[in-house]
């Protein structure tokens, strides 16, 4: 006779409805027309939209003015993220424990605010300091990265293996000194990593912070479309392309160079 | 001096040369950023800055205010939801096209028939192509073509998430064991069921584990497009910043910090309940 | 001339120990003069890297009394007992390197307490003293790996340069652990001599942790042997005889519990990095 089946784990029922009935109530209360999305005037219109982006536009002080944008959102995402770098690092030392349990907490609290505020919401605030353009862009990007990568780092410290550390401090060096000298070259590969993969992601997000008044070519992005200049925006979205593969490209390569 | 010439450090030029050329590139960054942080003390910075800030320690806490931002937070997680469920919709038939490891044309030859490989590619390059566009920049386009509102919003998600979703599970189908599905294929099967029966037992937790992940940064995505009227607590902050309105402002990211935690810990807790 | 080290009654206890524990050292009594070389000898948890601990001023004993140069360390502030710690060298079982770091980098670190921040970061760039790093390492054969980094290095190799350190440091009291386990014969001899030499050089008190007995009774002129925390014997190596040895070793693993391994204490009291 055949042995009964025995009772098989299951991913609990309740938890798999309620996430279908989420998913239920997300589109019932946004009320998204899909008839209006097919109608054929939505489709022209769309078609007519897409159409108008060819051929983008090419002429040389257009392509010059896209160059110089492109230049300015490069430096918005390297500085930003270079200014985290040092940012992160002293604030992970803290959010390690090396200062008491006290200031750890509160720098981690502060570290975790830091990384959920998007860049963009950043922005939108630090323009009201710093102005218009580029700068506000990067203390933006700085401000965010500052928290997501010091958190990171202080995870990375507090794992780290200190024999070399303790060694050098049981035989009288300075607290700093053998931090530098040791734990520091330790970390440094996997900190480097981290930052390079930052840096992939704050490309993307140099380039939009532009839409809210940060320059460079989101700036550029959101005056052509407010105009609807298709064919310049279709040379700047273009432009973004390029550079996003160019940077994925960088930090490919400088990632593999580092863990040589 | 004797001593040091005998033992030159053969590392010291190449990191002088470093040195270098991070000083060459550090100065035009400083020029194209505009870095001028003297901008953030100089008089008229400094009043808004203090009149903003002033406002901002003291949230605002009426009623009809916080009603609202609830709302407003709903319609977020629910542009997010959608978005990635339509994601999903797309993202799972491409995938099964761009797996190599469920091609059928590749058992017992291990070339691929030239147009599977053509329509392989193809999806490809779709998938990079929705994914390297940022999700702002579809939600700018869209609201041109259908409007202020959250459609644009989920339709961006879609989009950009679809790109994001059909990669990664190619790649988490890819590093699976061949075996089960190569089996499967080769006794006959079709595509789907040897993902079925085949590669997914095995890497059905890391998937869902995955997509659970992209729901909570959707969730972050579809906050920050209501910058550009793609709905949602993006837009109510965006009026609240350009009025000027500290307080208001200043509930919204204390509701916005609360949200990105809360899906965080549901997010943790989903994958370890669901896998 | 004044004794380096002047223990009495000293109980130690591992780190993690509740109170009430057993302890890794009772009430241990040793006198310790200026530029005495020893051996310690022992089985394995014997305590022998806690004393060593202990005596470089890293670890603090719970009671009994404990004299470092003439003062009790453990009185003194925390700036001051620093102080002290310069004036002495661990070189532990494990060699402290960072893999990725040069060996001319790593064996100056020896320096650090003698150097300014400014110096120590400057050195990072550029080895302040190579010269003298080479002739460090020339004696325990290795100065043809100066450049070299020390993931490179076979282990028997990177223990050596971990001593190498003890060459360039500024200390009076030498504290070895185990500095010859991944060495071969002639390679020992060489090291230990190495040390020796400089200890007495320098009239540094020295103080050897070793596994290898023989080595110990053909070297040092006085042995101290260990077991379960307690001294069993401390005599002038003319005075050691097998039996005694043998009885150190009987049934070593049987009744001592194996401690967690052997690593530095996780916090040091030597203030904020700052």
């Amino acid at each position: 006779m055949m042995p009964p089946a025995p009772p098989r784990k299951r991913a609990s029922l309740p938890l798999v409805l309620a996430m279908l009935a989420l998913v239920f109530a997300s589109f019932w209360t946004l009320g998204l027309d899909w008839s209006g999305f097919w109608s054929p005037s939505a489709l022209s219109t769309t078609r007519e939209f897409l159409a108008g982006f060819a051929p983008p536009e090419m002429s040389a002080p257009f392509l010059v003015k896209t160059f110089i944008a492109t230049l300015e959102t490069l430096a918005m995402s390297a500085l930003g993220t270079v200014i985290a770098v040092f940012a992160g690092l002293a604030l992970a030392l803290i959010g390690a424990g090396r200062f008491g349990a006290a200031a750890r907490a509160v720098v981690r609290l502060v570290m975790n605010v830091m990384r959920s505020i998007p860049e963009l919401v950043w922005a939108t605030i630090l323009l009201v300091a710093a102005g218009l353009g580029p700068f506000a862009g990067m203390l933006a990007l700085a401000f965010h990265t500052t928290g997501v990568l010091g958190r990171l780092f202080a995870d990375s410290l507090e794992n780290a293996n200190l024999h070399a550390e303790n060694t050098l401090k049981t035989n009288g060096a300075g607290a700093l000194a053998a931090f530098v000298y040791t734990t520091l070259p330790l970390l440094l590969p996997q900190m480097m990593s981290y930052t390079l993969y930052r840096w992939e992601n704050n490309i993307r997000a140099a380039a939009v912070l532009g839409v809210v008044g940060a320059g460079g070519l989101g700036g550029m992005l959101k005056f052509h479309l407010s105009l609807f200049q298709m064919p310049q925006a279709a040379t700047v979205i273009i432009a973004m392309l390029l550079m996003v593969v160019l940077v994925d490209a960088a930090s490919f390569a400088l990632r593999r160079a580092l863990t040589r | 001096m004797a001593a040091a010439q005998r033992h030159p450090d053969p590392a010291f030029r190449q990191r002088i040369v470093t040195g270098i050329v991070c000083l060459l590139l550090l100065w035009p960054m400083l020029v194209y950023s505009e870095f001028k942080p003297w901008i953030l003390f100089d008089a008229q910075s400094l009043k808004s800055t203090g009149a903003f800030l002033a406002e901002f320690f003291t949230p605002a806490h009426d009623v009809e205010f916080l009603k609202m931002v609830l709302d407003q937070t709903w319609v977020t997680v629910a542009i997010a939801t959608c978005g990635l469920a339509l994601a999903m919709l797309g993202a799972i038939p491409a995938t099964l096209l761009v797996t190599e490891r469920l091609s059928i044309s590749m058992l017992g030859t291990n070339r691929m028939r030239l147009p599977a490989r053509a329509l392989r590619q193809v999806v490809r390059v779709i998938l990079i192509l929705l994914r390297s566009v940022p999700e702002l920049v579809w939600a700018l386009l869209f609201v041109r073509i259908v409007g202020l509102g959250p459609t644009a919003g989920v339709i961006a998600i879609a989009l950009t998430y679809c790109g994001m979703l059909g990669k990664v599970y190619a790649e988490i189908l890819e590093s699976s064991d061949a075996h089960a599905s190569d089996s499967l294929l080769v006794n006959g099967s079709s595509r789907l069921a040897a993902l079925l029966y085949g590669a997914l037992p095995e890497s059905a937790a890391e998937l869902i584990s995955y997509t659970v992940y992209r729901w909570e940064c959707a969730i972050r995505g579809s906050a920050v497009m209501g910058f550009v009227g793609a709905g949602g607590l993006g837009q109510r902050m965006d009026e609240s910043i350009k009025n000027m309105a500290g307080s208001e402002v200043s509930t919204m990211l204390i509701v916005f910090v609360l949200l990105v935690a809360l899906a965080d810990l549901v997010s943790t807790w989903l994958r370890k309940d669901l896998v | 001339m004044a004794a380096t080290y002047r223990l009495d009654q000293l109980t130690v206890h591992h780190l993690a120990t509740k109170a009430g524990g057993a302890a890794a050292l009772h009430a241990l009594d040793l006198v310790i003069e200026q530029g005495e070389q020893l051996a310690l000898i022992g089985p394995s948890g014997a305590g022998k890297t806690t004393l060593l601990a202990t005596l470089a001023c890293a670890h603090q004993p719970t009671s009994g009394q404990f004299e470092l140069l003439g003062v009790d360390p453990w009185a003194l502030t925390q700036a001051e007992r620093h102080a002290l710690r310069s004036r002495l060298f661990l070189a532990p079982q494990t060699p402290p390197l960072p893999p990725r770091q040069r060996v001319v980098t790593t064996v100056l670190a020896a320096r650090l307490p003698r150097w300014s921040l400014w110096h120590a970061l400057s050195s990072l760039f550029k080895p302040a003293e190579p010269q003298a790093a080479f002739d460090a390492l020339s004696r325990f054969g290795l100065g043809d790996k100066l450049y070299a980094r020390v993931d490179r290095l076979s282990g028997g190799e990177r223990q050596r340069c971990g001593l190498a350190r003890v060459l360039l440091s500024n200390a009076e009291s030498f504290l070895v652990d185990e500095p010859l386990s991944a060495l071969d014969p002639t390679l020992s001899q060489l090291t230990l001599t190495a040390l020796q030499q400089e200890a007495a050089a320098r009239n540094a008190t020295l103080v050897c942790s070793l596994h290898q007995v023989d080595m110990a009774r053909a070297n040092f002129s006085r042995i101290v042997g260990l077991r379960a925390g307690r001294i069993v014997f401390d005599a002038p190596r003319e005075q050691v005889t097998d039996a005694m040895i043998a009885a150190l070793y009987l049934n070593e693993s049987m009744d001592a519990p194996m401690p967690a391994f052997h690593d530095s204490p996780a916090r040091l009291a030597v203030g904020a990095c700052l």
